[in-house]
């Protein structure tokens, strides 16, 4: 039985509709209600939904064999698996944006506000620029506009939340979308398994370009 | 000293079996000391998985460190001999900081070294060796060899800055093809020399498989020295060819260590069960340039700490019997009593109350006649 980590929300929803049209269907994953675990013994695949975040954490310790993250979170934690596939869904960026009037003064420390503090690391140690990092959880967008911060670097799907908040987007960190993943271990010992939902997944992400 | 096999902890058997084997090889047991001068891993940072070492002065005033690591310790105190191959093996702690924690931890290492003149037979003899280990340790297992040379190679004709040669390596690493061919793109490298590199990091075969595919993707390269490694890794995959290890044996790239220290041939070992890799080896002839010796080395490192989980559930019970005893027994009578019960090897306590939790098979109490049952299975 291959273990296969969903996120859970509308990608996970998407990125189940793509395994199933692959030919590893299960129906219940679909149905309303509590469950987390769902079987198919046809197909020899077991899903189980977890906080998209949590995805990561669940193929890299081995709970689950495969499964399905976020470009945005294996650039942030730096799991240790095999990314065997763009999924080419999920599709958004990580992005620097600021004030409408913000300019950019090279003289004084950047103050960026995240959630992805090591993406936002990376970013600005490659430009060499002195920055001090505030980690945030949520509503990135008010640090700006409250002063906490000069810039956020944060995803950026269509931009609204941004427009709505006077902030736009100042440069394009890293484009991001969905990925399958596999745990070290279990690509060895059911290679044939994963090999071949790789294969089976390929030609549609192939129509999605 | 008759030791009772049950009473050991899965890792502790495993180091016996795996000492025993490396033994019958001709490998001499290599004991150090728990520190070494802070300098040596300074000026081989790089080398160290983690970055942070525990220090501490001396009572001379030197800089020490608690060990993070053995090689660089061994291969200080090795001594060029012409023709001539040192084989040793350790059984160690080492004192690292986890990348996932971000705090220092104590992990036991067991490996081997084969510093010197090294051969074909030599890295066949490690590999083997390495892939036996594994089998010890679990019969499903798997070893993945590749050719690091190969990879280098293959990238040094791109001409990458280092920090794209950084983030390539990285998705060799991680067998991810897409963002390989981005890269490329990126970088102005033709799309069928791209397409070399996808493919190699693809590779996850027996050997019997895979040597076919990899001589035909890089008989169109025209480079004597990737022809020279190909020619190296051949030779090592026909002599283990036939042997009793033939079937553990994968052919995988993306077993990348540092280009900076390692050469040639690089292996990872993997046992059902564990989510990552449990023995990591390769030839880091450069790191012993670096160090100013002229010999080449070969060796593997097994993470015993990632074997704990793999000996089975939990013990079902705390102990076989506890001997309930009072204040006003004599304490001759109760370790005679204590001898008697665990005369057959059974684990017994001698308690005067029951401890809160405890998980026994038998409750005795100690009355005149002796020791009497009062209960079971709790």
């Amino acid at each position: 039985m291959l273990n296969v980590a969903l996120p859970k929300g509308r990608l996970g929803e998407k990125v189940y509709a793509m395994f199933a049209r692959a030919g590893y269907e299960c129906p219940e994953v679909l149905e309303p209600g509590r469950r987390l675990i769902f079987e198919n013994p046809a197909t020899k695949v077991r899903y189980f939904w977890v906080k998209p975040s949590d995805v990561a954490i669940y193929v890299e310790r081995g709970a689950a064999d495969i499964g399905v993250a976020g470009k945005d979170i294996l650039l942030e934690h730096e799991p240790d698996v095999y990314e065997l596939l763009d999924l080419k869904t999920g599709i958004c960026r990580m992005a620097v944006a600021a004030k409408s009037d913000f300019r950019d003064n090279p003289e004084r420390t950047l103050r960026v506000a995240s959630k992805f503090v090591n993406i936002a690391r990376s970013y600005y140690a490659a430009q060499g620029r002195d920055i001090d990092i505030i980690q945030i959880n949520g509503s990135v967008e008010l640090a700006p506009i409250l002063d906490l911060s000069d810039v956020i670097v944060d995803i950026v799907e269509t931009g609204t939340t941004l427009k709505e908040n006077d902030l736009h987007v100042i440069d394009t960190v890293v484009p991001i979308s969905a990925r399958l993943i596999a745990n070290k271990a279990s690509f060895k010992f059911k290679n044939e398994q994963i090999v071949g939902i790789v294969k089976a997944l390929t030609p549609l992400t192939e129509e999605k370009k | 000293m008759n030791i009772d096999a049950s009473a050991l902890k899965f890792e502790e058997r495993a180091v016996f079996a795996l000492r025993s084997l490396y033994s019958r090889y001709g490998y001499s047991y290599y004991k150090m000391s728990k520190f070494e001068e802070y300098d040596l891993y300074v000026r081989n940072k790089d080398f160290l998985v983690s970055d942070s070492v525990i220090t501490f002065t001396d009572t001379n005033g030197r800089l020490m460190a608690l060990k993070p690591d053995v090689t660089l310790s061994i291969i200080r105190h090795f001594r060029d001999e012409p023709g001539v191959v040192q084989k040793l093996f350790y059984n160690e702690n080492v004192y690292r900081v986890s990348q996932k924690t971000h705090a220092f931890k104590e992990i036991m290492q067991v490996g081997l070294e084969c510093i010197g003149a090294i051969d074909t037979y030599c890295i066949c003899e490690v590999l083997t060796l390495a892939a036996e280990s594994l089998r010890r340790i679990s019969p499903r297992c798997v070893l993945d060899i590749a050719h690091l040379g190969i990879v280098g190679s293959i990238i040094e004709g791109f001409s990458f800055s280092d920090a794209t040669r950084a983030r390539v390596l990285r998705c060799v690493s991680e067998k991810n093809g897409h963002e390989l061919a981005l890269l490329c793109e990126q970088n102005g490298v033709e799309p069928h020399k791209a397409a070399v590199l996808r493919r190699l990091v693809a590779l996850c075969d027996r050997p019997a498989q895979a040597m076919p595919k990899l001589r035909a993707l890089l008989a169109q390269s025209g480079s004597s020295r990737l022809a020279e490694q190909l020619a190296q890794l051949e030779a090592v995959v026909a002599a283990l060819s036939g042997t009793d290890v033939e079937d553990m044996l994968r052919i995988d790239f993306s077993v990348v260590n540092d280009l900076n220290y390692y050469n040639g041939i690089v292996f990872r070992g993997f046992v059902e069960g564990v989510p990552t890799g449990v023995l990591s080896g390769g030839q880091y002839d450069r790191l012993m340039r670096k160090m100013k010796h002229q010999a080449g080395a070969i060796g593997f490192a097994i993470y015993l700490d990632q074997l704990e989980r793999l000996g089975g559930d939990a013990r079902e019970y705390d102990t076989d019997t506890v001997l309930l005893y009072s204040r006003s027994d004599d304490p001759a009578r109760v370790a005679r009593a204590v001898n008697e019960l665990s005369r057959d090897g059974a684990r017994v306590t001698a308690q005067k109350e029951l401890p809160e939790g405890l998980k026994f098979r038998r409750l005795m109490k100690l009355t005149d006649k002796g020791a009497a049952e009062i209960g079971r299975d709790a």
